[in-house]
């Protein structure tokens, strides 16, 4: 078991080894992550999302370049998808981040999705928690995927970037998708390409298309060449500037409050789940209601609502 | 908690040699036998695997060598892991590596040797059977 000194004073191997215990859904990582807690909530946290192959692993190589010419320490935790089949991964996005391996001030996490729903598991949600208490300033948190993936790293971070290169069809796309709305900073990597202009005029059309609402960010257009910087440095200004804006006024608070309350929410969801499965599945009824879909064909629709019927909530009171 | 336990390996190729699709079949195996496999490319230096192995806290680091230095690039490395307390990291090497070096890496505690050659259901068998 990690010590908890250990994780705040910055530890690697201890940090490491907590977040494997987040992953493995170990119990006695719940322990540590509460006492955690109350240290974190100092990290700027931001969100870098994009179809595969678009850049993303590379762009965040070269913004981690720029963060550490800031004295910034970085923490990244990538996200790939898990094998649908074998349960397997395979994290590549270390691979585009090698020059910065051995640097003290980073600390690069791959983690597999593992088969959770909008491939952002809450893992990632808790190992940003302790990389944030052992002292990283500046947190990303890169995910693969377009749509619903979005709306779920919007749930988590306090920026969301999104990355896209031109030439991936005409703006209906974008609309389609639905990641207009989470979007706070839209990403045109490998700018050199053609219709780079006609991409950007595309998106900034999107973006002034937004209904307006006072006091809100406006999302931001940047062109960046991930491969050899350029416009990473503007990239990491605007990501500063949205920063700096959201600690006005206390907008950053109340995003943080928001967004508790839905990590409280899913974490009562998540351990009700699991409290309630696991004492239904060893329970006579569901042990027969399986039997009688087997043996006697009951479909199972009402073999599910015999189990389920019998859950009685008692002692709840409103 | 229902835990979720899965075996986590880095794949690394040290040093100078530029021979990687061994390293990524055997990457791609190993996912299909459903293990986490972080793969980190070529060119590495020992220090980046230490580092990476320390942050990504995996079970086992998988070198491929195929130039000849698998002995005192192991024997380094398995210090470098001593000293920053990766104990329970198992060290695994694949690639070229001649018979008779086979006993010496053991004594080094090289955890298994896959000479060119080995199937990728030895590989897979042997990595699982260093967690029974």
């Amino acid at each position: 078991m990690p010590d908890i000194k250990d994780i705040l004073s910055g530890n690697q191997n201890a940090g490491a080894k907590l977040i494997r215990l987040i992953e493995d859904r170990d119990p006695s990582a719940h322990e540590v992550l509460k006492a955690l807690y109350p240290h974190s909530g100092n990290a700027f946290i931001i969100g870098i999302t994009g179809s595969p192959g678009v850049g993303k692993s590379t762009l965040i190589d070269a913004l981690i370049a720029e963060f550490l010419k800031l004295n910034k320490k970085i923490g990244v935790i990538a996200v790939d998808p898990s094998s649908p089949v074998s349960g397997g991964a395979i994290l590549g996005d270390r691979l585009r981040m090698q020059r910065h391996a051995a640097d003290p001030n980073v600390f690069i996490r791959s983690m597999a999705s593992r088969g959770q729903k909008g491939g952002l598991s809450r893992a990632a949600k808790d190992a940003a928690l302790v990389l944030d208490a052992m002292g990283y300033d500046i947190l990303i948190i890169e995910t693969a995927g377009a749509g619903q993936t979005e709306v779920d790293v919007a749930g988590i971070v306090h920026c969301v970037g999104i990355v896209t290169i031109p030439g991936t069809g005409d703006g209906i796309q974008a609309i389609k998708a639905g990641i207009l709305e989470t979007g706070d900073v839209f990403i045109l990597n490998k700018c050199d390409r053609p219709d780079s202009d006609a991409a950007e005029f595309e998106l900034n059309m999107m973006i002034s298309m937004r209904p307006p609402s006072p006091g809100s960010w406006k999302a931001v257009v940047v062109k960046t060449r991930a491969l050899d910087g350029t416009g990473v440095k503007e990239l990491a200004e605007v990501f500063l500037s949205h920063y700096a804006f959201l600690n006005q006024e206390g907008r950053l608070e109340q995003k943080r409050k928001n967004q508790e309350g839905k990590y409280f929410q899913s974490l009562v969801a998540d351990l009700a789940l699991e409290k309630i499965m696991s004492a239904l599945e060893t329970s006579k009824a569901y042990q027969e209601a399986l039997q009688k879909m087997e043996l006697n064909g009951t479909d199972p629709l009402s073999a599910a609502e015999s189990v389920v019927g019998g859950i009685t909530i008692g002692n709840f009171k409103k | 908690m229902a835990t979720n336990k899965k075996i986590r390996i880095l794949i690394a190729k040290p040093g100078l040699d530029g021979h990687d699709k061994g390293a990524k079949v055997v990457s791609l195996a190993l996912r299909d036998a459903g293990m986490e496999v972080i793969y980190s490319g070529l060119h590495q230096t020992l220090d980046q695997i230490i580092q990476s192995a320390t942050q990504e806290a995996v079970d086992v680091i998988g070198l491929s060598i195929m130039s000849g230095a698998h002995l005192p690039i192991c024997q380094k490395l398995k210090a470098m892991m001593q000293e920053k307390g990766l104990v329970h990291t198992k060290l695994t090497v694949g690639g070229v590596i001649p018979h008779q070096d086979i006993p010496k890496l053991q004594e080094i505690g090289v955890a298994a040797v896959f000479p060119g050659g080995t199937s990728f259901e030895d590989i897979i068998k042997g990595i699982n059977s260093l967690f029974d």
